[in-house]
């Protein structure tokens, strides 16, 4: 009976991201046409809603090419080291408190560990194999550039990402992701309390997922398509997938730390039934992290990117310092 | 065999034989792939120490932050020419042949010998002792001294590093 649940709730967490990031692409068509004053996809199915399915049709039936001086295992492994990393960091995400259903109690998050925001960090810090092994297996200049560019980024802002959320632990005085969820109950969001360390985080964020104005990685104009140069069919449908699934993670985990994770302030006196209650909480959670995914888009088509030497002096002369400030003035706020 | 058991000894296989994988690849960069495997494998062999914090930092310092400059540093350089590589070693392959074969006989030694008189020790609160907090705690009262004494050596490395690294452009 053990194993049930865990498993029901992976296929629940997997289901819901893959139509999360089918519709995604979407979403982030239809705003940027709205950005460029376009109308953008619109011709299958009603209103356009239907284009992912096509999309995916069309990525499954394209011609797999693997070029000939690539190392072949490495350059297969590659994609899926990016989409397994993206989507297994959602395992310690509470998407909501727990539910009872069927006369047992149901915690929502799939892994209740004791370190889960080591994991998180863990994990996050593999990503950047996907894209490092796909650059340098595919044997080209643009995709070996867009590899180095991504290992040196990646390495620059996990650091500031990582001081960044001691702030909020601080303040928690956990690791585990329910707990600091808890701890944001009646509208005492971090957000509020840790400005600075969620400012940088944010922006931490967007570097990691290699988004605008952080892609240098990929850069089209400068790198052809970066890492992906090379990809064709569904190896690069998988970078595909995995960049909005890793949008869709970082998102949920802005949301858990700083945003009040499920919390949903005033619901619990209103006398719902708790069936409700839960719904309503794990509905929070879902509108909030939409939010700030179309944060994400939006940010994507407003600011253009940055230069290469720019974005380390960035990284190392302003995001470093500015987290470390942000544990100088939390010990001091919270010694007081 | 216990569930734990199965675990552990997929895990043992595994790392060791990513570690031999790593010395036989000629390919610096599949050498450096295994090694990422092998720390895996050993943050997999904690987690089943029930040491949730030792097995996060092994993956999240080892195989996420460090072997990612290894592969930087591989994939800058180039190390092409494995046989030229080879003309340095000479002297260098007899010594570590030697280290090598006196490791594995103080093992075998060890294990013949001294682990049959010498009962495994369990902690009682073995469970509580991988946590975050227990190691905080221990490293702030009992082992405060070379903890601090650590990070000594480590702004050290750093100053030293930065020395190094100005010294290159302004010339």
């Amino acid at each position: 009976m053990d194993i049930i649940e865990p498993l029901v709730k992976i296929v629940f967490i997997f289901l819901i991201t893959l139509t999360t990031v089918a519709y995604l692409v979407l979403v982030e068509r239809r705003v940027s046409a709205f950005i460029q004053n376009r109308i953008g996809p619109n011709r299958v199915g009603p209103a356009g809603l239907l284009q992912p399915v096509a999309d995916i049709v069309k990525l499954f039936l394209k011609e797999d090419i693997v070029p000939k001086a690539a190392n072949k295992f490495v350059h297969s492994l590659a994609p899926l080291i990016s989409l397994v990393v993206a989507m297994t960091t959602f395992a310690v995400i509470p998407f909501g408190n727990s539910i009872h259903l069927f006369g047992r109690d149901i915690k929502l998050m799939i892994a209740d560990v004791n370190v889960g925001i080591l994991y998180i960090l863990a994990l996050s810090s593999l990503g950047v194999y996907g894209i490092t092994l796909s650059g340098w297996s595919s044997n080209n200049k643009y995709s070996l550039l867009g590899g180095l560019r991504s290992s040196a980024q990646m390495i620059s802002y996990e650091l500031s990402m990582g001081l960044s959320i001691i702030g909020v632990l601080m303040i928690a005085g956990t690791l585990r992701l329910d707990k600091i969820v808890e701890s944001q109950a009646q509208g005492m969001w971090y957000f509020w309390r840790t400005p600075i360390s969620f400012i940088t985080f944010v922006i931490a964020s967007f570097a990691e997922t290699n988004r605008l104005p952080f892609d240098l990685p990929e850069a089209e104009p400068e790198l052809v398509g970066g890492y992906h140069t090379e990809y064709s069919g569904m190896k690069f449908g998988l970078f595909f997938l995995a960049e909005y699934a890793n949008m869709i993670t970082a998102s949920a985990i802005i949301v858990t730390l700083y945003l009040g994770g499920w919390q949903l302030p005033f619901v619990g006196h209103i006398g719902l039934p708790d069936l409700a209650v839960s719904l309503l909480q794990i509905a929070a959670f879902g509108v909030k992290v939409g939010l700030v995914l179309l944060f994400f888009i939006v940010i994507r088509w407003t600011i253009p990117r940055f230069r290469y030497d720019q974005l380390m002096n960035i990284g190392w002369k302003v995001m470093l310092p500015l987290a470390l400030a942000n544990i100088l003035i939390t010990g001091v706020a919270l010694l007081w | 065999m216990s569930f734990e058991q199965v675990v552990f000894y997929f895990l043992a296989v595994l790392a060791a034989f990513s570690a031999v994988m790593m010395i036989l690849q000629r390919n610096p960069v599949n050498s450096a792939l295994y090694l990422i495997l092998n720390f895996f494998c050993l943050g997999g062999l904690y987690l089943t120490l029930n040491a949730q914090f030792i097995a996060m930092v092994q993956v999240l310092v080892y195989a996420g932050a460090i072997m990612v400059l290894f592969l930087f540093v591989i994939m800058l350089l180039n190390l092409g020419d494995d046989r030229r590589l080879r003309e340095h070693l000479g002297l260098r392959m007899y010594l570590g042949i030697g280290f090598s074969v006196a490791l594995v006989l103080e093992l075998l030694f060890i294990f013949l010998f001294r682990s049959s008189n010498s009962a495994v020790q369990q902690s009682a609160n073995a469970a509580e002792m991988g946590t975050v907090e227990y190691v905080g705690k221990v490293l702030f009262t009992r082992f405060l001294f070379p903890f601090e004494v650590t990070s000594l050596l480590l702004l050290a490395a750093i100053v030293g590093a930065v020395i190094l690294a100005k010294k290159k452009t302004a010339e």
